[in-house]
């Protein structure tokens, strides 16, 4: 994470919440209901937080959730496995989009 | 390799503390000022229930995370008469449970005798046992020995897979404890209405905290079940202590401000109110009496002129003593709370 992105400013997060406080209260209420167990449980939760970090390519979240992971049990196998997830939707959502290309072919083709 | 056997600064405990003592920025509070504002301060003993005897550093094993340095090359074994003494102590007082642990407590000459010797005194024994030592050619007759005696197991395994077991314990590590749980099943260890506990032990392979622990053991009985066809009774997580050799890895990999930070910052009061050493003494293997066997690696017996020794066992003194603490306690009282049975809350 050397250059743009700085591994210790995870730590400084809540510093977003200097000139928007209630937002940022609103935000740290809605974040911890949304990782609470509920229907999901918290590691599942976890796994999906991770996979989403590597689809947002966030390298807080990578960090934050890779600990979180492993904090909650899981292992470099289940991580790997959601990593892929993440790629599979990814991959697969551009190769879907091929789709377009041909319609947008098609419509100006012969 | 042992930190002693290769002469690092770090098997020297003055230096580990010296280490602590410097406060990452973020974790700057000293653990004095948490149990000051927690109600705690000073932290006392609330009885004895719990005579932890530490019969010494000799291990078969040499555990990445070992807070004890233990190993094959350790000498340090408690000898018959610091065991004689326990046991006098032991007599002295109504303590029903002795924690046996080391190193490989079993490869003390004088563990079988202790056993018998507890046992015999009607106390409830429990062996801190690493598993493996159950495999050895000179042990071959000690998972009968521990059945015949009741005793309780809590065996060390950090995860049920072996790549994580493994990279905390050694190579091969894991196939020989899955073997070792096999012989204790065998002999009933583990199975439902036998009466012979056996308990494993989770601890994090690598810098960050134990999971929670009914979710956790929920999923060891499943996969161990799955996978090995072995079972066991309750899963303990135990959070790594920043010490010894621990503390070293910590070190040497850029973990260790992060790590402390989140113990620091994972400070839970609730953990801290339960932590054992208000209710357990521990003892070396010469005989010096600690508030816990961390304090005990870090050369720092009881203190505020609580009788150190064995031989000058004063259960009331004990009983109600002002304990030592410092920074690694953050170790103990870290989320759910770490204790030698386990998370302390739930």
């Amino acid at each position: 994470m050397a250059g743009y992105y700085h591994q210790e400013d995870l730590a400084r997060f809540a510093e977003i919440g200097e000139c928007a406080p209630e937002l940022w209260k609103k935000f740290s209420e809605w974040y911890s209901a949304v990782f609470a167990d509920g229907a999901l449980t918290g590691r599942e939760k976890s796994l999906i937080a991770l996979a989403v970090a590597h689809a947002v390519q966030c390298p807080y979240c990578i960090d934050a959730y890779t600990q979180d992971c492993l904090e909650k049990g899981s292992n470099l196998d289940q991580m790997t496995e959601a990593v892929h997830v993440a790629a599979a939707i990814r991959g697969g959502a551009s190769l879907v989009h091929g789709l377009q290309m041909r319609n947008a072919a098609a419509r100006v083709s012969m | 390799m042992s930190l002693v056997s290769i002469s690092h600064p770090l098997a020297n405990p003055q230096e580990q503390l010296r280490v602590l003592e410097r406060l990452p920025p973020r974790a700057a509070k000293p653990f004095e000022e948490a149990l000051t504002e927690s109600g705690l301060f000073p932290l006392r003993a609330t009885g004895i229930r719990v005579l932890q005897i530490n019969v010494g550093k000799l291990c078969n094993q040499t555990c990445r995370h070992c807070h004890v340095d233990a190993g094959p090359d350790r000498r340090e074994i408690m000898p018959r008469e610091i065991a004689e003494l326990c046991i006098a102590a032991l007599a002295r007082t109504d303590i029903p449970t002795v924690d046996i642990t080391g190193g490989a407590p079993e490869l003390n000459p004088n563990f079988r005798w202790l056993v018998e010797q507890a046992r015999a005194l009607g106390r409830h024994v429990i062996d801190r046992c690493n598993l493996t030592v159950l495999l050895l050619p000179s042990q071959s007759d000690l998972a009968r020995f521990l059945a015949h005696h009741r005793v309780e197991i809590i065996a060390s395994l950090p995860y049920y897979q072996a790549r994580e077991t493994d990279a905390q314990r050694g190579e091969g590590v894991f196939a020989k404890s899955i073997e070792a749980m096999r012989l204790l099943n065998a002999l009933g260890y583990g199975q439902p209405d036998s009466g012979l506990v056996l308990n494993l032990v989770y601890n994090p392979v690598g810098a960050f905290l134990p999971p929670d622990q009914r979710e956790i053991e929920a999923v060891f009985k499943q996969e161990l079940w799955r996978r090995h066809s072995v079972v066991f009774n309750s899963l303990y997580t135990i959070t790594n202590m920043p010490v010894s050799r621990f503390l070293e890895y910590l070190l040497r990999t850029g973990n260790y401000e992060r790590y402390m930070e989140r113990l620091v910052n994972a400070y839970n009061p609730a953990a801290a109110a339960g932590v054992m050493c208000r209710y357990t003494l521990s003892v070396g293997w010469d005989g010096t009496l600690y508030d816990c066997d961390f304090n005990q690696m870090l050369d720092l017996p009881v203190g505020y002129g609580a009788p150190a020794h064995i031989r000058d066992f004063d259960p009331p003194c004990l009983a109600e003593r002002r304990i030592c603490v410092g920074q690694h306690c953050y170790g103990c009282t870290a989320g759910r709370g770490s204790s030698c049975a386990g998370a302390v809350t739930s």
